[in-house]
């Protein structure tokens, strides 16, 4: 709906890439990076950080009626992950439908995140996948 | 800092109101508080206007001048200033006007809010209430606002046993009470059957889950407490006035089951009013979803965390026991014209005190309580009242 594209060029390396920040006063990790740190604020030393990108969800939805833009996904996954490092955050699971849990540990996987009608620029990004681990028990994980 | 009471009220219809214009509303409902209150436009000092969107939703913005200017006021020059703190506009524009007042500064005020929302699409009107989310990092990955509720209810139902019978209570509860109340945008009772069988929006909220696309406009008349009298038989006291913020994407707050905003600003004005929530007669919340209004009794402390959707079940929030909640009919069943919500609680919670609520009096009701959410919880307002 709106103009995305200056947003967007403004915040490449973070939309491409789980790339965040790391205070090591406090040793928390953000994602998307933030520029001053909640915790230490202006006593903080923050790094550049690129995130594993595996995580947890911690809570989904599965939406129905979505905004314009969204509407040709629906019915879609959402929901909140933790990543291993710590910070949570909201993105699309792409998944057979019957199989997001609570719990579920998942990867990130570089996918199209819309398009600015037929002519205008495609949004890439990230979504996550199921992770298939060996020691990875969906329904015994538990909440994080 | 002065003590300030409400001596005025006023509230337009809420709904569908294809008949009249954000303009027509904010007309009636300011004429009605400043009759109300029995003053003239020579009197007023300032006026607060809370309005989310008018931007998107009528494409007029300073909506400030524009109040001043609709309610025939242009010509006094008085001060006017829109507020926004998305669905929680209303409650920030009551809290400005109370802030003026108490400070020295201004004697009397007009605290109003304002939204219509009917004359774009739904998808145009979902699009504008997804501005209320973090746009970069919420929306853009296809995040709605029923989705930010339904995830928080998803949790709060692993964690605490909250099942879809106890939100749709809320909703069916919330609908009766609206039955009683004439400004309210649906006079319709529904079952909880009714609630489950009603199309998924956010799984696993429900199209009756959620409250609806409201025009409407409501004004409160203030000043300080020692004139109150002077204009009022029946002035209402505000003994509590906070408001908090918290991170704009729930995907960032410390927990997801928790609006710590609702519980820091619960706990400030609790303080300042000096009084516990044991006492409270009557409150307005925010329920823009049902799982709102669970969260909100838990997080202001009417009840353990965990405990809202039992509680609700068992009719602890109806009308005629021990807490009544949301006797207006709510966000979900009053309507949520957004900018005028945070005012319509003020008003009701006003009626309720001066004995003056129709078929919905809490009987004997002396302490009161407001609770405005924007969001899905970056900014909380609670407003406590006494007679």
């Amino acid at each position: 709906m709106t103009n995305q594209a200056p947003r967007f060029w403004r915040s490449i390396p973070q939309r491409y890439n789980l790339s965040g920040t790391h205070c090591t006063s406090c040793n928390e990790y953000f994602f998307p990076p933030r520029n001053l740190c909640p915790n230490c604020r202006r006593g903080a030393h923050l790094e550049e950080y690129t995130f594993k990108g595996t995580g947890t969800i911690i809570t989904y939805t599965t939406i129905y009626n979505a905004t314009e833009d969204f509407e040709r996904l629906t019915p879609y996954n959402l929901a909140i992950i933790q990543l291993d490092e710590g910070p949570k955050i909201t993105g699309q699971i792409v998944s057979s439908s019957a199989g997001v849990k609570i719990g579920m540990r998942v990867r990130p996987v570089f996918r199209i995140l819309g398009k600015e009608g037929d002519r205008g620029i495609i949004y890439y990004g990230t979504k996550f996948a199921p992770l298939l681990e060996p020691s990875c028990s969906e329904e015994k994980t538990g909440d994080k | 800092m002065r003590s300030v009471s409400i001596i005025g009220v006023g509230c337009t219809k809420f709904g569908e109101r294809w008949d009249v214009s954000l303009r027509d509303m904010i007309a009636e409902a300011g004429v009605m508080a400043i009759e109300d209150a029995e003053i003239t436009g020579e009197q007023i000092d300032a006026l607060y206007v809370g309005n989310m969107s008018a931007g998107r939703f009528i494409e007029q913005e300073h909506i400030g001048a524009l109040i001043a200017d609709c309610a025939g006021l242009s010509r006094l020059h008085i001060p006017s200033t829109r507020v926004e703190a998305a669905c929680a506009s209303g409650g920030l524009a009551l809290r400005q006007g109370v802030l003026a007042v108490a400070s020295g500064y201004s004697d009397i005020v007009i605290a109003a809010g304002v939204e219509k929302m009917t004359d774009v699409s739904s998808g145009t009107a979902a699009d504008a209430l997804a501005a209320a989310a973090d746009r970069e990092w919420e929306c853009f990955f296809g995040a709605t606002f029923p989705a930010l509720y339904a995830m928080m209810a998803r949790l709060h139902m692993r964690r605490y046993g909250t099942t879809h019978d106890q939100m749709a209570q809320v909703a069916v509860k919330n609908h009766h009470h609206a039955c009683m109340n004439p400004i309210a945008q649906y006079h319709m009772e529904i079952t909880v059957d009714d609630v489950l069988k009603s199309p998924l929006v956010a799984d696993p909220l429900h199209v009756l889950d959620c409250s609806p696309i409201s025009d409407g406009a409501a004004a409160v008349v203030l000043a300080p407490t020692e004139n109150a009298r002077r204009f009022s038989e029946e002035p209402i006291k505000i003994a509590g006035s906070a408001q908090a913020s918290d991170t704009l994407a729930l995907h960032d707050r410390r927990d997801l089951t928790t609006l710590d905003a609702t519980v820091h600003a619960g706990r400030a004005a609790f303080t300042q009013a000096g009084i516990e929530p044991r006492h409270v007669d009557v409150a307005e919340v925010h329920d823009c979803f049902t799982i709102g209004e669970i969260l909100a009794i838990e997080d202001l402390g009417f009840v353990e965390k965990g405990q809202g959707g039992k509680v609700t079940e068992e009719g602890l929030t109806a009308l005629g026991s021990s807490l009544p909640v949301n006797t207006s009919g709510g966000l979900k069943a009053c309507g949520h014209p957004v900018g005028a919500t945070g005012i319509k609680q003020a008003y009701e919670i006003a009626l309720q005190l001066r004995g003056k609520a129709g078929k919905r009096q809490v009987d004997d009701a002396e302490v009161g309580l407001a609770h405005n959410v924007g969001g899905s919880g970056g900014t909380a307002l609670v407003h406590i009242f006494t007679r």
